[in-house]
């Protein structure tokens, strides 16, 4: 079952410059009960999608429907069956963690009694009990985090929509953020979460989107866009002197299980098939022509090569 | 309804977080008590008693209270500049609640406040030796709060508009200063010259000082008075139905 569904979503802003085209018609599916990504560079259009399909921003053109309910024509009813995670989190520093949670539901309209319920809930679920009571200034980055999480599910919607959810975050906290967002997705909630990260796009999501420049550039699983990209990568180290590179490269480009050879500076980089059994008779056939090796590596494909491969950039050098 | 009980529930929110830091509630008052402490005595020989149960007080005490009114509101604006880059302002946004209700929640707390600040203010001018009719100084705080909401309805918009603190910090500056000085807050714009005393005709503040003064002076038939509430009832309408309309827009 589909939770989210778009056809041809696409938003402009009208500037000084005229026309900017942020996201460009998207299609996408996102079904019930998985962690869906959203990965892409600053300015890719990810922010922008989010905010249309939580309706915090209109549409300029296309449709989509969110959580059963048409996006356009009853955004009320979305609005209830989705929670929301900002950049900024959107925690009132000024009250403790419980009651941040005890307001967010009574905004649902539930009593009194039912919202302090539900804080114990998920202050319970997310591990906040050691510092669910204290003023929210008090907080480390990942306790605030975790905070903005529960916050978007004081009203236990089906789906949960996190911007960005572990920017600034130390390692430990990031784990365990992952973590807390696993447990939610096994407990029943869809997540649909924006990234720049590709450890985390790969750690974390069942299916993801690669976004760039407002279109998307492929969709999937982690493992099926790894595999779009030509098999494992070898990459060789070598002296660049007296033409070794070019000798090595006509030499591998023979081979049968070589599907492409590039040259980068001093390093030959290799597509091939099958990484393991590669390797032995790459060495071999280097050694029995004499050219020696410096280092070599073997490398499984990453998300960051199926972003090079669709947009010819590197995603690791936009995030730079 | 809902529009109702959303506002309530968001007044006593916003209520709760600031009687946690009262010290606030006095430093918006610091102002006003130094002008009752440091600038009130010079005034007792330059301005004459109009009748024998007058005093300097009499005259300068309406003046600060509107003042009050204007600045304490004028500037509410800086926290929701703050909530919008923490995200408070976008979280409300995805609940179900009332556009409305985060704007009439924090008039509302804003009103209650201004009530108390201006309670200890004449609590002190009394204490000072201010002479006045009591039903007077009820009536002028009467007053005083809806211009406060007015004001401070006015203050949200626009810091949603602007969305930075370094644009909204000017932008205040240029208006206060000579909306105080043309309102005759600190003396009385019959010391002024004709021209002045035309330009002050452009300030709503300068009939709400003028009605204020009359009614602390018990003179409860007295036009200004009439001009003064009418003017504070069309301006607190028009404020908040703009504000309200810039809610609505920003955060639909």
């Amino acid at each position: 079952m589909a939770i989210i569904e778009t056809r041809g979503l696409s938003k402009s802003f009208k500037s000084r410059r005229g026309v900017v085209e942020a996201v460009k018609g998207v299609d996408m599916r996102v079904d019930e009960g998985e962690i869906f990504g959203f990965l892409g560079p600053n300015g890719a259009g990810k922010t922008t999608t989010m905010r249309m399909l939580s309706t915090l921003m209109q549409p300029t053109g296309g449709q989509a429907t969110v959580a059963g309910y048409d996006l356009l024509r009853e955004p009320a009813k979305v609005r209830e069956n989705i929670g929301y995670v900002s950049q900024a989190g959107g925690v009132d520093i000024t009250m403790s963690g419980r009651e941040n949670l005890i307001l967010q539901a009574r905004l649902y309209r539930v009593d009194q009694a039912t919202a302090k319920t539900r804080a114990q809930e998920l202050i319970v679920a997310l591990q906040m009990e050691d510092f669910a009571d204290r003023f929210a200034k008090t907080y480390s980055g990942g306790q605030k985090r975790r905070l903005d999480i529960a916050l978007g599910m004081a009203h236990r919607p089906p789906l949960l929509f996190l911007d960005e959810p572990t920017t600034g975050l130390d390692p430990q906290s990031r784990a365990h953020l992952w973590e807390e967002v696993r447990k939610l997705r096994n407990e029943g909630t869809t997540i649909f979460l924006t990234t720049h990260y590709l450890d985390e796009a790969d750690a974390l999501c069942d299916r993801l989107c690669i976004i760039d420049n407002g279109v998307i550039v492929a969709e999937g699983t982690p493992d099926t866009l790894k595999h779009q990209v030509a098999g494992d990568v070898v990459t060789l180290g070598l002296d660049t002197r007296n033409g070794a590179i070019m000798q090595a490269q006509a030499l591998l480009g023979k081979l049968s299980f070589v599907r492409e050879v590039q040259v980068d500076k001093d390093i030959l980089r290799l597509y091939v098939e099958r990484g393991e059994t590669a390797l032995p008779q790459i060495l071999r056939a280097l050694d029995s022509a004499d050219i020696v090796l410096q280092t070599i590596a073997l490398a499984r494909p990453s998300l960051d090569d199926v972003f090079l491969r669709q947009t010819g950039r590197s995603l690791r050098e936009e995030a730079a | 309804m809902r529009l109702l009980t959303d506002t309530w529930l968001l007044f006593k929110n916003y209520m709760m977080s600031t009687l946690r830091q009262p010290v606030w509630i006095l430093i918006s008052l610091f102002t006003p008590i130094c002008y009752l402490l440091l600038f009130a005595p010079l005034l007792d020989k330059m301005i004459v008693p109009s009748g024998p149960n007058t005093n300097a007080l009499t005259s300068f005490t309406p003046g600060v209270v509107v003042m009050l009114g204007m600045f304490g509101s004028l500037f509410v604006g800086f926290s929701i500049i703050s909530d919008l880059r923490a995200g408070i302002v976008e979280r409300l946004r995805v609940t179900p609640v009332s556009r409305l209700a985060p704007l009439l929640g924090r008039a509302l707390r804003d009103a209650c406040l201004l009530l108390v600040q201006c309670l200890l203010l004449v609590t002190l001018a009394f204490i000072l030796g201010l002479k006045a009719d009591f039903w007077g100084v009820v009536l002028s705080l009467v007053l005083v709060i809806p211009m406060g909401i007015a004001l401070a309805s006015l203050s949200y918009a626009v810091g949603l508009m602007l969305k930075s603190e370094d644009a909204f910090a000017p932008l205040l500056n240029f208006f206060t200063t000579p909306l105080l000085l043309l309102s005759g807050v600190l003396l009385p714009l019959s010391l002024a010259p004709d021209w002045l005393q035309g330009a002050a005709k452009i300030s709503p503040f300068y009939y709400i000082v003028n009605a204020t003064r009359a009614l602390f002076l018990g003179d409860f038939s007295d036009n200004a008075v009439w001009i003064g509430f009418g003017l504070v009832i069309v301006l607190a309408v028009l404020c908040v139905y703009w504000a309200a309309n810039i809610f609505r827009r920003a955060t639909a």
